[in-house]
């Protein structure tokens, strides 16, 4: 009995590590040969680069490529940057703020109204937005092409997904707790904002480092309702970029690793939220 | 309803007055108006759209005014080839990507789940291009996938073929590549969705089953896959939502073309929008809503009927 186990588990043994090395090396040709290929592309010189070849570069011209891809175009990258992470950061506070009190009071507080309120969530998940009727709105609202006419659009679009994920989360929370501080004297205002908001912290962080991903990475929207030279995001910097470096490798592929590195540093960082995140709001989706 | 208000009736304090419905007597601590700031954002820039995007959809629109024409846009959508192609191919894409990601999601968290050394590491690793823009990884796969010089092809010739097939400028081809990407791009979170469900599986169903003498297919088969159903749920809806309205990459890696071959509703919609079209383009936006929803609408409906009779 003894020798039967013990052979088992050196199978077991064995096949933890073939099958692993065989994860190892298919997971590294198929995922992590692109992103150093982007690696390696990026450093090259705008000559060698131009051979698209999987190598490592000769010469290596990392920095020179870095500056000159900052300064294209009047410091574009730059302005880009900046204007991405004000709609990400105005676009995540505002959807957090207005979807808790939505997914708050939907869960605590039963009205006719309930259904119709949930049915919209749903719908909101599901319905592609209508993109020139979206436009005719915010132009006749003064919103088009305007910054937090693109913030508005973010936080209605995403807002969907963070009422649910806020919902299922205040589902946790004991109403004994709301009793208590209604017992103390406390509004509906403090009720909320100084009892049950902080208790939604775990998920607050969670629907903040989702959404950040989405509203950051997003092409469509800045495309369709934030045109304009001056109006840059970084997605569709790059994607004007794709078109003009055509024979300039190296400094599309720096961009692409530059709007990379911070997803990289926020996966590194919040891998556990991201992945709760993913997870639960797409099981309740 | 009666439970909350009659409770918090009960205690009623001396509560500030604040904005709360002023025809009730008795205040809930848990006011309607909570739903206002996010209610007026959705509606104006969700709903409102939506519903103007039926009319719309029904006129020659210039953005200043707009013309009736009845059902020509619809006419003009189904008539030309160009057009209509989208429509198909933007079934093709949705079916063939949530397709291959449930069944390369399942079997790479199944492995994902089993025994193996670097587990963590592998996972983070698949996930990782779920976070990163399409539009990145469209340029990068655009110059991946070139037919001459791109990396792919180069391998394909080093062993010994004379020449790869052109990925995105063959016809024939480009809309299936971007689909690979995009099944590339996307498999990670079914990767995820799936270890989630399957960590969730009680341990003792498979060391039952192991007593029964069942071999790990079968354990697989019978115990893992009928299990799986609500995480599937879950990936075929999402990546079909998902793919249905899919732009980004498409867009970054071959403009719809070559010729029309890759044009999807979502791109259509961008192009005649481009065109100054704008009635036919928010027809287009039309036919994908009524595309999605009667794709996603019964699907969900079935599927979870599904879960709640088992």
């Amino acid at each position: 009995m003894s020798a039967s186990t013990d052979t088992k588990s050196r199978l077991n043994r064995t096949y933890s590590w073939v099958a692993g090395l065989i994860g190892i090396v298919v997971t590294a040709i198929i995922f992590i040969v692109p992103f150093i290929f982007i690696f390696f592309t990026a450093s090259k010189t705008q000559v060698e680069a131009a051979r698209l070849e999987f190598s490592p570069p000769t010469e290596w011209a990392f920095v020179e490529n870095f500056v000159e891809v900052i300064q294209a175009r009047d410091y574009i990258l730059v302005t880009a940057f900046i204007n991405s992470t004000i709609v990400t950061v105005g676009a995540v506070s505002l959807m957090v703020i207005v979807s808790a009190m939505v997914g708050y009071v939907l869960q605590r507080r039963y009205t006719r109204w309930n259904g119709f309120i949930n049915f919209l969530v749903l719908a909101g998940l599901i319905v592609p937005p209508a993109v020139v009727p979206t436009i005719w709105v915010m132009q006749g609202l003064g919103l088009f092409k305007t910054m937090h006419g693109l913030i508005l659009v973010m936080v209605a679009f995403g807002m969907a997904f963070c009422v649910l994920m806020f919902r299922a989360f205040v589902a946790t929370i004991p109403r004994e707790l709301d009793e208590a501080a209604i017992m103390d004297g406390a509004g509906p205002i403090r009720l909320f904002f100084q009892v049950v908001f902080p208790l939604l912290r775990s998920v607050i962080v969670t629907v903040i480092v989702v959404q950040s991903v989405f509203v950051f990475n997003d092409f469509q929207a800045p495309l369709y309702f934030f045109p304009g030279a001056e109006n840059a995001t970084v997605q569709v910097t790059l994607y004007n970029f794709q078109g003009q470096y055509a024979t300039a490798w190296n400094l599309l592929f720096m961009d692409i690793l530059l709007i990379t590195i911070p997803m990289l540093v926020m996966y590194i960082f919040f891998n556990r939220q991201i992945v709760a995140g993913m997870t639960s709001g797409a099981v309740k989706g | 309803m009666t439970d909350t208000l009659t409770r918090s009736g009960s205690d009623a304090k001396p509560e500030t007055p604040t904005q709360a419905n002023p025809k009730k007597k008795k205040r809930s601590p848990y006011p309607i108006w909570f739903y206002a700031p996010a209610g007026i954002i959705y509606t104006t820039l969700f709903v409102v759209p939506t519903f103007a995007s039926f009319y719309f959809a029904l006129t020659r629109w210039t953005i200043f005014e707009s013309e009736f024409i009845g059902l020509e846009n619809f006419q003009t959508f189904f008539s030309e080839p160009f057009l209509f192609e989208s429509l198909i191919n933007t079934m093709i894409f949705a079916v063939l990507t949530s397709g291959a990601k449930v069944v390369l999601g399942l079997l790479i968290a199944v492995f994902l789940t089993s025994q193996i050394i670097a587990r963590g590491w592998l996972r983070s690793v698949v996930f990782f291009p779920v976070l990163i823009s399409a539009v990145g990884i469209g340029a990068t796969f655009a110059v991946l996938l070139d037919p001459w010089e791109g990396l792919v092809n180069q391998v394909i010739m080093a062993f010994g073929a004379e020449q790869g097939p052109g990925w995105l400028t063959d016809p024939n081809l480009a809309l299936i590549s971007v689909a690979m990407v995009d099944i590339w791009r996307g498999v990670g979170l079914a990767v995820l969705i799936y270890i989630a469900g399957i960590v969730a599986i009680p341990q003792e169903y498979f060391e039952a089953a192991k007593v029964d003498g069942a071999n790990a297919f079968k354990r697989f088969w019978h115990v893992t896959l009928p299990l799986m159903r609500p995480a599937t749920t879950t990936v075929i809806i999402l990546s079909l939502i998902g793919g249905l309205r899919s732009f980004d990459l498409i867009w970054t890696m071959t403009g719809g073309g070559p010729g029309f071959s890759s044009d999807v509703l979502a791109s259509v919609v961008y192009k005649q929008y481009q065109a100054g079209f704008y009635g036919l383009s928010t027809a287009g936006n039309v036919v994908l809503f009524v595309v999605v929803a009667i794709i996603v609408v019964p699907l969900f409906w079935w599927l979870n009927r599904r879960e709640v009779e088992q």
